[in-house]
């Protein structure tokens, strides 16, 4: 069996708010083994990059906090971490890439000097030889003239541009899990495909595992050998990629595969493409029972008790739902 | 760089020109005559009164006196005191270091207060300190210089006694002379220093809560730098950009309010000298005085415009 990097048992992250405690990651399990590529599933404000951040630590506190569960990395909790501990995990063991590239990057520093600050930070290089590495590392990353290109600004790049310098600069410490907060999103289709290309081509270079939190199926099922569902702060569904789009068990889960647009089914049968009537709930003191219920069109008054705790219902797939 | 500051020095001569034929035209049509004195005075008879305005220029078309006067100034002559007989410029070239020194002063100690506590201020939003510093700041811009100058006064000079409550002349010599001149200088500093400071450190602290709430902040966190690297490195050097430019436009107010504590505490500086002319219908002094201010104006927001294009690498030196 593959070594487990990182485990997430019972992660409980809440917000206080004028209105209430929100519970936007409210009892979440999940695990990554080494080289593996995770995707992290669900609609806008289901918790993904909370999660994500919590793993790093990089909640605000205040509002936010952590109030139950552990997540373990290697087999240490680093709930209860101090800071300074944290700060040697923060992208020397485990890097993140953020959703929006375009505001990402200080305005005021040089590329070079953001990519240089890492290395220098964590592989105690100094200043020349850090840029030199920052320059590599945009080698690496494909963007052309890297060598000058070290000297732009963050503003002098376009965003698919941008995101590729920032994960030149999660991967310049070499990390052994790359956390990658809906990397796509906030790009054109083209350039989601050159980073996603990107994303897979580093994986092969230098070995490390990806938690890829994303919106969109089609990402997921190009990129990751296993799938994490979540829905309202909890998952829902968990499996290998290709049980998960060939028999999905979770009513949500088979929404979203659904609402995916099909270019060979959708041009012969001119079928309608279908969408998970509803919203998202309010993770401000969500009520007990199935959160998905109100949206689920196979619910029943048992659902509406008891939110249906996560089984096994084959090897490696694990569902919440009493169906 | 060099040409864009030559750029913003050619761009400032059309500036100073219009505001120096403003300010000519105003004093021109303002009523009061420096010769007015005499009227009163039965030894000098109307006709040297009529002589000397003659020979002053003062009955010529204002347009005229202003050509004359532009062109004495290009030359270097910024012209001559009606009242104390002296040339203009020894004037003021004897007081500036004077009112330079204290707001220089002043603007430091505002920079070294404002800086640290509307930075840490902002870290910590809603705090106890951030509540404490908020009123102070509060209090302070709202409390008029003439009056924290009176109860500054009145504190130190008269109940304490520990310092000359205005400027007199200094006779001691060496060390010491140095040290009186620092003791009188003290007050006035510290008034304008704190009022600045004041208004300086909600600026600093709004404009740190704008920065620390942004991506990049997040990104440098996730990066592992210790959170003291993160504000200092990502969070202050963003927020210094707006700061300098509310800074720069806050230079004539700076002024504005160093004329009446120059005045509160006898400080023999370019404000004094300013009010003194207008008392005596000075017109050449008034004239070069507020021309000086002007002067002092545009330098402050050149420099403000180079420190924004070197914070912000954005803007380009075009």
């Amino acid at each position: 069996m593959a070594e487990r990097l990182l485990e997430i048992k019972g992660l409980k992250t809440h917000f206080a708010t004028d209105d209430g405690m929100v519970r936007s990651v409210d009892g979440v399990d999940l695990s990554i083994d080494r080289g593996e590529t995770v995707g992290v599933v669900g609609e806008s404000g289901c918790g993904k990059t909370v999660t994500a951040l919590s793993v790093l630590k990089l909640i605000a506190m205040p509002p936010g906090r952590i109030v139950a569960g552990q997540i373990l990395w290697q087999g240490r909790d680093l709930v209860p971490l101090g800071a300074d501990e944290m700060r040697k995990i923060r992208a020397k063991e485990i890097a993140i890439v953020f959703q929006e590239p375009m505001t990402s990057l200080n305005p005021v520093y040089t590329v070079g000097d953001q990519i240089a600050e890492v290395i220098r930070l964590h592989e105690g290089l100094g200043r020349k030889a850090a840029l030199d590495r920052a320059a590599e590392m945009l080698r690496v990353v494909n963007i052309p003239n890297p060598q000058r290109r070290v000297h732009d600004y963050p503003h002098q790049f376009s965003g698919g541009m941008r995101q590729r310098v920032m994960i030149a600069m999660a991967l310049s410490c070499k990390p052994k899990l790359l956390i990658a907060d809906e990397p796509t999103t906030a790009l054109d289709v083209t350039i989601q495909a050159q980073i996603l290309e990107l994303l897979a081509e580093m994986k092969s270079t230098f070995g490390m595992a990806v938690m890829l939190i994303t919106h969109a199926m089609g990402v997921v099922a190009e990129t990751a050998q296993r799938v994490v569902v979540m829905y309202a702060g909890k998952v829902v569904e968990e499996a290998p990629v290709g049980e998960l789009f060939r028999a999905p068990r979770h009513p949500y889960t088979q929404g979203l595969i659904r609402s995916i647009p099909r270019i060979d089914t959708a041009s012969v049968k001119k079928t309608r493409l279908e969408a998970i009537a509803g919203v998202v709930p309010s993770l401000l003191d969500p009520p007990a029972g199935c959160r998905f219920a109100p949206r689920c069109r196979h619910a029943r008054a048992a659902c509406l008790e008891a939110m249906p705790a996560l089984r096994e219902v084959g090897p490696g797939h694990k569902v919440a739902c009493i169906l | 760089m060099a040409h864009y500051l030559a750029r913003r020095l050619i761009i400032a001569i059309p500036s100073l020109l219009g505001i120096s034929i403003v300010l000519f035209t105003v004093l021109a049509l303002a009523p009061g005559d420096p010769f007015e004195e005499l009227a009163s005075n039965p030894a000098v008879p109307p006709e040297v009164r009529a002589s000397l305005r003659a020979q002053f220029g003062l009955d010529d078309p204002i347009y005229a006196r202003y050509l004359h006067w532009l062109l004495a100034m290009l030359q270097g002559d910024w012209g001559f005191s009606f009242a104390s007989r002296v040339n203009t410029d020894t004037l003021i070239l004897q007081r500036l270091p004077t009112t330079l020194f204290v707001i220089g002063s002043a603007q430091v100690l505002a920079l070294i207060i404002a800086l640290p506590v509307g930075v840490y201020a902002a870290t910590r939003p809603y705090s106890v300190f951030d509540q404490i510093a908020n009123t102070l700041a509060f209090v302070g811009f709202s409390l008029p210089t003439f009056f924290t100058g009176l109860l500054f006064i009145l504190v130190f000079s008269i109940y304490l006694d520990w310092l000359p409550f205005v400027y007199s002349d200094v006779t001691a010599t060496g060390w010491r002379w140095y040290w009186e001149h620092i003791r009188q200088a003290l007050m006035p500093i510290a008034v304008l220093g704190l009022f600045q400071g004041a208004s300086m450190t909600r600026y600093v602290r709004s404009s740190v809560l704008d920065m620390i709430r942004l991506d990049h902040v997040t990104t440098a966190r996730s990066k592992g730098l210790a959170e003291g690297t993160v504000v200092v490195k990502h969070v202050v050097r963003n927020a210094m950009i707006p700061v300098v430019t509310l800074v720069a436009l806050q230079m004539p107010i700076v002024f504005g309010g160093a004329i009446v504590t120059e005045q509160i505490f006898r400080i023999p500086g370019i404000g004094s000298l300013l009010i003194s002319a207008i008392l005596a219908n000075d017109t050449p002094v008034i004239m070069a005085v507020t021309f000086v201010f002007a002067c002092l104006v545009i330098l402050f927001n050149l420099i403000a415009d180079v420190l924004y294009g070197w914070l912000d690498p954005r803007i380009a030196y075009r």
